[in-house]
């Protein structure tokens, strides 16, 4: 173990920079963008030292850190990472270079704020990744909120402050309720360190109680049906920075909530309930699969499909809980792990799509499907590489779309036909509104003259459609050492929860 | 009989302030200029000089003076110091205010002064009778300061609606004062506490007592400003001069928490399962109530003053658990509102000029344009008053609904967690005016290198307060011996 606090630079690095930048004032863009640049670079060098530095053969907590912060409640500045969050900070270090490029010619007003506020955002996230005391948790789990807030409600499109208030109070309605359980629990084990969380003993009721208050929060976050009507708005009216943001990070965090907290603090409770979240998730699956296809707006239509996806990271960490119960403990790991790869593969395939479709909106100044037609004449390239992200959002093998899915399916075949069966129609829907929407978009005749006049994209488009294409093949390839990073923690996870807390 | 004289050591901070307030208020005869720059200056003075003297009595074990109306203990210290320094605060708020209304006239500090005065009276009560000077000290001075505005309609009817009130709540809170001495036959409030004691559980089903806590818990609730006592705080916080109306908003928070501090939480102890289930109803209705109409005010200070009464239920919390630990938790949010509250009445007094009031909502639009640093502060300040981390706010709230859950209140702690989402729409309606509407007035912000300096230090200090929490909390612990 090296001392040297990794984590903390990983988290405070672009929050000073973002303050720096923030205090450069709006009138000097070029010098806010550069420092953008660079301090979001660093952080990703840095945080590759994460996985370097990884050792594969343990799940105890690494990178650890521990520091007296508010001592009269016994809350410690503690963080840490294990499989199970390392690559979810390698995921945000790494899109937050998209941002900061996808912003770099598009944003015209105050750039040094939209700048500052993306990067105090990502340190805010990859705090999340690596809080392991649950007030610090929270902490950065809501001060997240407010950069978000300002994202889109500044830079958005026309209905930005009604989508920007549904989508901070949606989603502080539902971490308030976390934040009480917490507390609750902070009461119950005089500790708010989120490992004596997990063994500390608890009845029924109260898990079943602390179970729906995380619920709330994970649920509206991920988001799950019925609680995501936020999603399509906030995704539609946000910067292109702003949904990839929202698509590739925010949104794994409920499903990192879920396995960090609801699966440990509350095993028993998950069990009795999986029922619940397993059909909501296969609603999600199949429900929101045919909403996505009814859509007209390419915004839209990728926030149905990331809701969709989402559903089988949902689907993955809740199905071992009937697993464990016929003591399939193999076919148990293969969900939980899927759902992983499920996320850090969405981030990137969904975070394409929202680039793709902000390098269209950036000419057009549309979003909806019916003004394109034709893209593939004027814009080759971009067609190709957009044509590529279309086919891994649908699962093609040799993709990391695939990859995932096939886990999750696979894993659900085991527990239950009808699971599999539900879970698989993604497969075709995936694949019908997706597809649909590339042959609109793109193929065709030319449509009209805006569509003629196109240019294809520049090296600043092209660079970061290349770069997440090479990496969306790589993972789908190649998945091998993500599971190696993963395989001790899921482990433990489904060891710890396969006993009773009562 | 024998004379003792008493230990005038104990209250040298009391006794200087009120010399220093004649002198300002004798001084202010022969000044002449008028921005009584003079006066200003030596009432900064005079609480710097009782802020040392505090300062210095600080650690000294705590002592019962003056025949047992008074006591130093390290709850009076720590209210007596926050006082000084919301006060200075406010000051410095006032002075552009006043000048730029014409308003600028030497009795604003002395009454300002006399109502600290009162504040420290009741910090440091440790009998009802002294409660009640030090309260009436203070209420006599606000009704004052309420009217200050002479020629302004507004003002004088709010002065009006608060002295009436006032004095309604202020004969209430005597009336059960009455009852009580009748009941224990002491209003020491040390001796009422063994008096009590001695009772036991029998004390719970006295009606005499109930019935006098039910009045004494009228009157002390009435000057928190919960509901339902709570009709006078919207028209006074909008009637009111701004720069009053911060001084409501925050210096006289401190003396209300005092108030409820010494006589229900010290005084009371042992009917603290009686008079918690009342405080428990009055948080709830306080929470509901001040958030719900906050969302439709479109006035500023109207909507704070609804924000202010559900912060009181929030304060309000904290006590429902017993002993020091429940006093503690409550008076961490009220010093945690205070640095709020007077951030957000000192930006309404910054963007506000000579015939131009900025307490509209409105007024504050597209102020990211204007200046992006004022609205980075206004921003803080909402979002603390929200109750997003890593802002005071946050803290403040985590430590009353830990005390709720605590003494076992969780249906309360989770309409407390509610109400503050609901909140958050109307805090956010401001921040969304700021920052994503078009501004309306392009005037540029101008103020005087302390204000901006002041205010500049109490935006900082909620962001600062919420990531290192911990110096304002052990302040407030070690206040309590805990």
């Amino acid at each position: 173990m090296n001392s040297f606090p990794l984590l903390s630079v990983l988290i405070f690095l672009p929050i000073v920079g973002g303050a720096i930048v923030l205090a450069l004032g709006t009138e000097r863009p070029t010098a806010a963008k550069w420092t953008a640049l660079v301090t979001t670079v660093i952080t990703f060098v840095a945080s590759l030292s994460l996985v370097t530095g990884f050792d594969r053969s343990t799940a105890a907590m690494q990178f650890a850190e521990t520091a007296p912060w508010i001592s009269a409640f016994e809350i410690y500045y503690r963080l840490g990472v294990d499989g199970l969050s390392m690559p979810l900070i390698l995921l945000t270090t790494f899109i937050a270079l998209f941002v900061v490029i996808a912003g770099w010619e598009v944003i015209k007003v105050a750039v040094s704020q939209y700048m500052a506020a993306f990067m105090i955002m990502e340190g805010l996230m990859i705090g999340v990744f690596s809080a392991l005391d649950a007030m610090l948790f929270y902490v950065f789990w809501e001060a997240m909120l407010i950069p978000m807030f300002i994202i889109i409600g500044v830079w958005g499109g026309p209905r930005r402050v009604y989508a920007t208030l549904k989508f901070f109070l949606y989603t502080f309605l539902g971490s308030v309720v976390m934040l009480a359980a917490l507390i609750y629990l902070y009461v119950q084990t005089g500790s708010f360190n989120l490992l004596d969380f997990h063994v500390t003993p608890l009845t029924m009721n109260e898990q079943l109680y602390i179970f729906i208050a995380f619920l709330l929060a994970f649920a509206v976050k991920v988001p799950m049906w019925p609680v995501h009507t936020w999603l399509p708005d906030a995704h539609v009216e946000a910067p292109t920075g702003g949904s990839v943001v929202l698509a590739a990070i925010m949104l794994k965090m409920g499903g990192y909530g879920f396995v960090r907290l609801s699966l440990p603090i509350t095993p028993d409770a998950s069990r009795t309930l999986d029922w619940l979240l397993i059909g909501l998730s296969l609603v999600a699956v199949v429900y929101i699969g045919l909403v996505a296809l009814a859509q007209k707006d390419m915004k839209k239509l990728i926030a149905y499909s990331s809701i969709a996806h989402m559903g089988y990271v949902t689907l993955g960490f809740f199905l071992p809980m009937a697993l464990l119960s016929q003591g399939n403990t193999s076919a148990s790991a293969l969900a939980v792990e899927g759902g992983m790869v499920q996320m850090i593969s969405h981030g990137l395939i969904s975070g394409a799509l929202f680039l793709c479709i902000g390098v269209l909106y950036d000419r057009m100044h549309s979003r909806e499907i019916a003004s394109y037609g034709g893209v593939a004449n004027t814009m080759p390239i971009f067609a190709a590489l957009m044509v590529f992200f279309a086919l891994s959002n649908a699962g093609l093998p040799g993709t990391s779309g695939f990859v995932g899915e096939f886990m999750v399916i696979l894993a659900s075949f085991q527990a239950n036909f009808w699971y599999a069966f539900l879970s698989a129609l993604t497969l075709i829907f995936g694949a019908a509104y997706t597809l649909w929407l590339v042959k609109r978009v793109l193929y065709g005749e030319v449509a009209n003259d805006n569509v003629a006049a196109l240019t294809d994209v520049n090296r600043r488009e092209m660079f970061m459609l290349a770069v997440l294409a090479l990496s969306v093949l790589v993972l789908g390839v190649w998945p091998a050492p993500l599971f190696d990073v993963m395989h001790a923690s899921v482990e433990q996870l489904l060891e710890h929860i396969s006993l009773s807390k009562l | 009989m024998n004379f003792e004289l008493p230990q005038f050591g104990l209250a040298a901070a009391e006794i200087f302030l009120l010399t220093m307030t004649c002198v300002v208020l004798i001084v202010d005869l022969f000044v002449h200029d008028d921005e009584r720059t003079v006066t200003y200056w030596l009432s900064l003075l005079s609480i710097a000089g009782a802020a040392a003297i505090t300062a210095f009595s600080v650690g000294t074990h705590d002592a019962v003076g003056f025949s047992g109306m008074f006591v130093n203990d390290g709850m009076a210290h720590a209210l007596k110091l926050f006082s000084y320094v919301m006060t200075a605060v406010a000051l410095v708020y006032s002075r552009q205010y006043l000048r730029d209304r014409l308003l600028a006239r030497g009795e604003y500090y002395v009454l300002a002064l006399f109502a600290l005065l009162g504040i420290m009276v009741m910090a440091s009560a440790h009998h009802m009778l002294s409660v009640y000077l030090g309260l009436e000290l203070l209420s006599l001075s606000l009704y004052a300061l309420v009217a200050f505005d002479r020629d302004s309609p507004v003002a004088s009817e709010a002065a009006m609606k608060y002295f009436v009130l006032g004095s309604i709540a202020s004969g209430t809170l005597l009336y059960g004062i009455s009852i009580f001495y009748g009941a224990t036959g002491t209003l020491d409030l040390g001796a009422l506490t063994s008096a009590l004691a001695a009772e036991g559980p029998d004390a719970r089903t006295n009606v005499a007592l109930m019935l006098g806590l039910a009045f004494i818990l009228v009157g002390v609730t009435f000057k928190l400003g919960a509901v339902p006592f709570h009709m006078w705080v919207p028209d006074v916080y909008h009637g009111a001069p701004t720069s009053v109306t911060l001084l409501i908003g925050t210096v006289s928070k401190i003396g209300a928490f005092a108030l409820i501090a010494r006589v229900l939480a010290e005084g009371m102890q042992e009917l603290q399962p009686t008079w918690r289930d009342m405080i428990a109803v009055l948080a709830a209705l306080s929470l509901v109530v001040g958030i719900v109409v906050a969302i439709a005010q479109t006035n500023l200070k109207r909507m704070l003053a609804y924000s202010a009464i559900s912060h009181v239920g929030f304060i309000l919390l904290g006590f429902l658990t017993l002993g020091p630990a429940g006093i503690e938790a409550s008076m961490y949010y009220v010093m945690a509102y205070c640095i709020m509250a007077s951030g957000a009445f000192g930006m309404i007094i910054l963007l506000g000029r000579q015939g131009y009031e900025a307490d509209e909502i409105a007024s504050f639009s597209g102020l990211n344009q204007r200046s992006p640093w004022y609205a980075l502060i206004m921003l803080m300040l909402m979002f603390s008053m929200t109750g997003v981390p890593p802002f005071i706010g946050f803290i403040a709230k985590l430590s009353v609904i830990r005390s709720a859950l605590a003494a076992g209140f969780t249906g309360l702690a989770l309409l407390a967690v509610l109400m503050s989402v609901v909140a958050a729409f109307f805090y956010l309606r401001v921040v969304k005016t700021m920052y994503f509407d078009e501004p309306q007035d392009h005037t540029p912000i101008t103020a005087g290198r302390s204000m901006r300096l002041v205010l500049g230090v109490n935006g900082l200090a909620v962001l600062v307060l919420g990531i290192f929490p911990s110096s304002l909390i052990d302040l407030c612990r070690r206040a309590l011996g805990l």
